[in-house]
């Protein structure tokens, strides 16, 4: 054992270190890639554990980085260069609840949906439900600022979080933001979160808890034509309705969906909608009725409305299922994370079938439609390098033209070790400057989360995706 | 029955896995290694080590055939607590057979891996001494009726008090024999109660003809109540659930085919068990005879298609509705191998709904392990213990005073938490107990 190890040990107990190499070896992935393994493995409990560590880290100038529940999609959780990995899965105390105020406060390795569930007798719940909800922390959505399908209507996790207190590389623990509204000053809590680990470490949140509707309507129109599909996003937005969801999946994808979870998506169609209207009792009804005969307008086939709760979470289940789905019929795929004004949503799916056409790829189509936010997932075989090249070719055209069309390379699954070296595409130099100005401030010395986030300018323009042996 | 000697080799790999079953890339390249079983991994959500999730378990079986990883002492500890409860292969959208991964990893295990020999000779002892002979067991069974009946059993645990670690705790789950054993019963019919609708067979299990002869009366009984003239082969045996989760697979396809034997000889409606345990590996025989001859795995195939649940046919059926009132506030606890591996969560539920009187409590989290997992709650008896706390505490929310499962391994664990609790005054029943005290309850006369 090397003194390192001995230290961490001193510092939070023999039972919070891991430093076996047959254990670390579990730490070299996360929800995306495998990398390098991290030097040690630390499940602090409380926050003073996490200043430790931190001090510790700074004095033997060793990298840090956070994990939550590792299903990030972009490498954030892995160590790069290794160093000390804090996991927080020890970490999941829910420390008050406030319903008269309508907030939580929670530690960071609190499971999203295990609040939502901690309040729903009550009629409560957390609202930005990532598809990974079941399984990844609050901690790693802060650090993600996640969405979900629900985005669409709550806004995503950076307008539900009313508070952080972080702690620095230097060891300081800062609090921000304020239970309530009203706080003078710069709003540090919107820019840790996003920030992905590189700017602190989060050890405490306050959420904001909302009220659950009156009622909820889940519709499914089904379609035989995906440009259909895509039209009708474009045609509920613009009668000016705003549907708390609008999910969109293609025939490829809905049919792995269906086989894996028997939602009851019909697996002949080429395209279906899912669409959630809440609120009052009679809007909802008239919303689902206006909702309804735009679909028909475009030629939808069918529309079904969920006839009872089961049914919705049905379909709601199949839809949160659909990554996972689609490794039943491949061996690997790469989920891709583009944003695109939800306009030109026809335009982009014809883009991706030529591209997949190009290099000789399947590739299944799933949207957060409302929001512009697309998810193509691309398919391939590990042990195929030539086809796991061709799949980084092709991703890297889709975040290009998600670019060009004035879109974003990422939506939610955020940038980490992935994309870093695309924020060119979407960042002036200028943009990319201010920001690691930003990051010197909180992480002068870069230990925070490295070679995340911004640039390194080594490798400019490319995807990193090293897609974990095996699986 | 003629008994194979599973003499483990004891061979010390040098890297990967050795010849017979093992996990296999068709198996684990479903694993996209995404993270959603996390939560819902017993084992996880307390320790919060990856090694020991679902992922990291599976990761870990992708190293050792890789050769990253020895097939040693690390790698067995995390295989070893795994309850497979098979609640990761619920969580897991992407439908990855975990309980196959690691049943076959365990068969390496117990191929491969030299265990301490004092628990290699408890192994030995239990499971291929004891469990698969009739007489040996009720052997067994009678001096420990003996010895729980005649007071010396209050005696040691009382001895056992002062002593550090487990043992007392562990004594506190041995399962009371009840009198007369089931036993008994094996080889008899039991007409329906009525027109005869269905002809079934009712797999007995093998400690649950000592220990649970009552809960497998009831269940008789509760069937006969339903139209089936209930059959109970004679030659049946223990299922071998206990050996396939421990990787005793050669053992265990020996106790499959005395099964085979036993209910393949008539045609029955269907093969019915009250053991969600014993329940989920009968219908998974075949897994065992994919490399055997295809006439076996045949066999297999048609044994397992007609086994069922004694809730899934219950209420499968249109079943006797006729049933007294039963005043309780209920709460009812998904066994692991009813609602994960045999992904039957709705039957149970149905059935409760028709005992009038009754009024059912949602219990939250019920899909999570109570700890006890087969022999799991006397192997890593701390693990259980933590797993059953922790369900105590949501139950405690319920405020419910009678606690339902449908498992015997259940009902054991769950009542050792009751008789730790304050509230000793809950009852703990399985699902079918239940019924025949709501018919019986109907017609009059108790059971
Ligand atoms: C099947 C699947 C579906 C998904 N669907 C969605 C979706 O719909 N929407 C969406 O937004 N995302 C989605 N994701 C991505 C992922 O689940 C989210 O990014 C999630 O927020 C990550 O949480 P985690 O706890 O797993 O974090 P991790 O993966 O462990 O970490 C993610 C990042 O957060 C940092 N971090 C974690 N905890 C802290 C902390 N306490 N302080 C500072 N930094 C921290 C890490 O360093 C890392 O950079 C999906 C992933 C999967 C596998
Ligand atoms: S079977 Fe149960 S204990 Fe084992 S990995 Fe799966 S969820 Fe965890
Ligand atoms: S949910 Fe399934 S695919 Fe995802 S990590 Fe767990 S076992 Fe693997």
């Amino acid at each position: 054992m090397k003194s390192f190890t001995r230290e961490l040990i001193r510092l939070v107990g023999r039972d919070a270190v891991l430093w076996r190499p047959e254990d670390l070896m579990l730490y070299e992935y996360d929800g995306l890639s495998s990398l390098r393994q991290p030097d040690a493995v630390v499940l602090p409990t409380t926050t003073d554990h996490v200043v430790g560590i931190v001090k510790f880290a700074a004095r033997e100038k060793v990298p840090v980085v956070a994990r939550g529940a590792g299903t990030g999609l972009s490498g954030g959780a892995v160590t790069p260069e290794g160093g000390i990995l804090i996991g927080f899965s020890r970490m999941k105390k829910i420390l008050e609840i406030d319903l008269e105020n309508q907030r939580a406060r929670i530690q960071p390795g609190v499971v999203n949906l295990d609040l939502s569930l901690a309040v729903s007798d009550q009629g409560y719940f957390y609202a930005p439900d990532p598809s990974s909800q079941k399984a990844c922390t609050i901690g790693g959505n802060v650090a993600e600022n996640s969405g979900g399908p629900h985005t669409l209507a709550y806004g995503v996790t950076t307008n539900h979080v009313l508070g952080l207190e972080v702690v620095l590389p230097g060891g300081e623990v800062i609090h921000t933001g304020a239970a309530h509204w009203g706080r003078p000053g710069y709003d540090l809590t919107g820019l840790i979160v996003g920030s992905e680990g590189t700017l602190g470490i989060v050890t405490e949140i306050t959420v904001r808890l909302m009220r659950k509707p009156e009622a909820v309507k889940t519709l499914l129109a089904v379609y035989d034509r995906v440009l259909d599909a895509t039209r009708t996003v474009a045609a509920i937005t613009a009668r000016g309705i705003t549907p708390a969801a609008l999910e969109m999946m293609d025939g490829f994808t809905l049919r792995a969906v269906e086989d894996a979870t028997h939602a009851g998506y019909p697996k002949d169609s080429a395209a279906v909608l899912l669409i959630e209207v809440e609120g009052l009792l009679e809007n909802v009804e008239e919303e689902s009725d206006q909702i309804e005969a735009v679909c028909r307008e475009d030629h939808a086939r069918d529309v079904r409305r969920a006839k009872s709760n089961e049914e919705r979470e049905l379909l709601w289940r199949g839809r949160k299922n659909a990554f996972g789905a689609i490794g039943r019929i491949s061996p690997s795929y790469y989920v891709q994370d583009g944003v695109i004004p939800r306009t030109r949503l026809p335009e982009m799916l014809e883009f991706i079938a030529g591209v997949a056409e190009k290099y000789k790829l399947q590739i299944g189509n799933i949207f957060h439609a409302g929001d512009g936010n697309l998810h193509p997932l691309l398919m391939f075989d590990a042990r195929d390098e030539a086809q796991h090249q061709r799949v980084l070719k092709a991703a890297r055209e889709i975040m290009a033209k998600c670019a060009e069309m004035g879109g974003s390379i990422t939506g939610e699954h955020g940038v980490g070790i992935e994309k870093n070296e695309l924020m060119p595409l979407i960042f002036s130099p200028d943009d990319l400057d201010a920001m690691r100005k930003v990051k010197s401030v909180f992480n002068p010395a870069g230990e925070f989360n490295p070679a995340k986030l911004l640039p390194s300018g080594k490798m400019c323009g490319e995807l990193r995706v090293q897609v974990s042996a095996g699986a | 029955m003629s008994q194979v000697e599973t003499q483990p080799m004891n061979a010390t790999l040098v890297k990967g896995y050795g010849p017979g079953e093992a996990p296999t890339w068709d198996f684990y390249s479903k694993c996209i290694h995404c993270g959603l079983c996390l939560n819902a991994c017993p084992t996880y959500r307390e320790l919060g080590v990856e090694m020991d999730s679902p992922r990291g378990r599976i990761y870990q079986m992708i190293q050792v055939e890789r050769g990253r990883l020895p097939l040693a002492k690390s790698f067995v500890e995390h295989i070893d607590l795994c309850l497979d409860c098979r609640s990761c292969e619920t969580a897991c959208p992407s439908g990855v057979e975990y309980g196959r991964l690691v049943e076959a990893a365990r068969g390496q295990i117990e191929k491969y891996y030299r265990r301490p020999l004092l628990e290699s000779a408890l192994r030995k002892f239990f499971f291929h001494f004891l469990l698969p002979h009739r007489r040996r067991l009720e052997f067994a069974g009678r001096v420990l009726r003996f010895y729980q009946r005649s007071g010396l059993e209050a005696l040691t645990r009382a001895l056992l008090k002062p002593f550090p670690g487990r043992l007392a705790d562990v004594a506190r789950l041995a399962p009371r024999m009840e009198r007369p054993f089931f036993t008994e019963r094996l080889g008899t019919v039991v007409p329906a109660v009525g027109t005869r609708r269905h002809c079934v067979a009712f797999f007995a299990g093998c400690i649950a003809n000592l220990s649970f002869a009552r809960l497998n009366e009831a269940t008789v009984r509760v069937l006969a109540q339903n139209g089936c003239e209930v059959v109970i082969p004679r030659d049946q045996g223990c299922c071998g659930a206990l050996h396939v989760h421990a990787g005793i697979r050669d053992l265990a396809r020996d106790l499959a085919r005395r099964n085979l034997d036993a209910f393949l000889a008539e045609d029955f409606d269907a093969i019915i068990t009250n053991a969600a345990g014993c329940g989920s590996v009968l219908k998974e025989y075949p897994l065992l005879f994919e490399k055997e001859q295809p006439e076996e795995l045949e066999r297999a195939r048609a044994f397992s298609s007609r086994v069922k649940d004694v809730t899934e046919f219950l209420a499968g059926i249109e079943f006797n509705r006729e049933m007294g009132a039963i005043k309780a506030r209920a709460t009812y606890q998904d066994p692991c191998h009813l609602s994960h591996a045999q992904r039957i969560r709705t039957a149970p539920r149905k059935l409760l709904a028709a005992v009038p009187g009754l009024e059912l409590v949602e219990l939250k989290e019920s899909e999570i392990c109570c700890g006890s997992a087969g022999v799991y709650n006397v192997a890593h008896n701390e693990m259980a213990e933590r797993l059953l706390a922790g369900k105590m505490r949501r139950v405690d929310e319920t405020g419910a005073d009678l606690i339902l499962t449908a498992n015997p391994g259940c009902l054991l664990q769950l009542r050792a938490g009751v008789a730790g609790s304050k509230s000793r005054h809950r009852r703990v029943m399985h699902v079918v107990e239940l019924l025949d005290e709501a018919y019986s309850l109907r017609s009059g006369h108790t059971a």
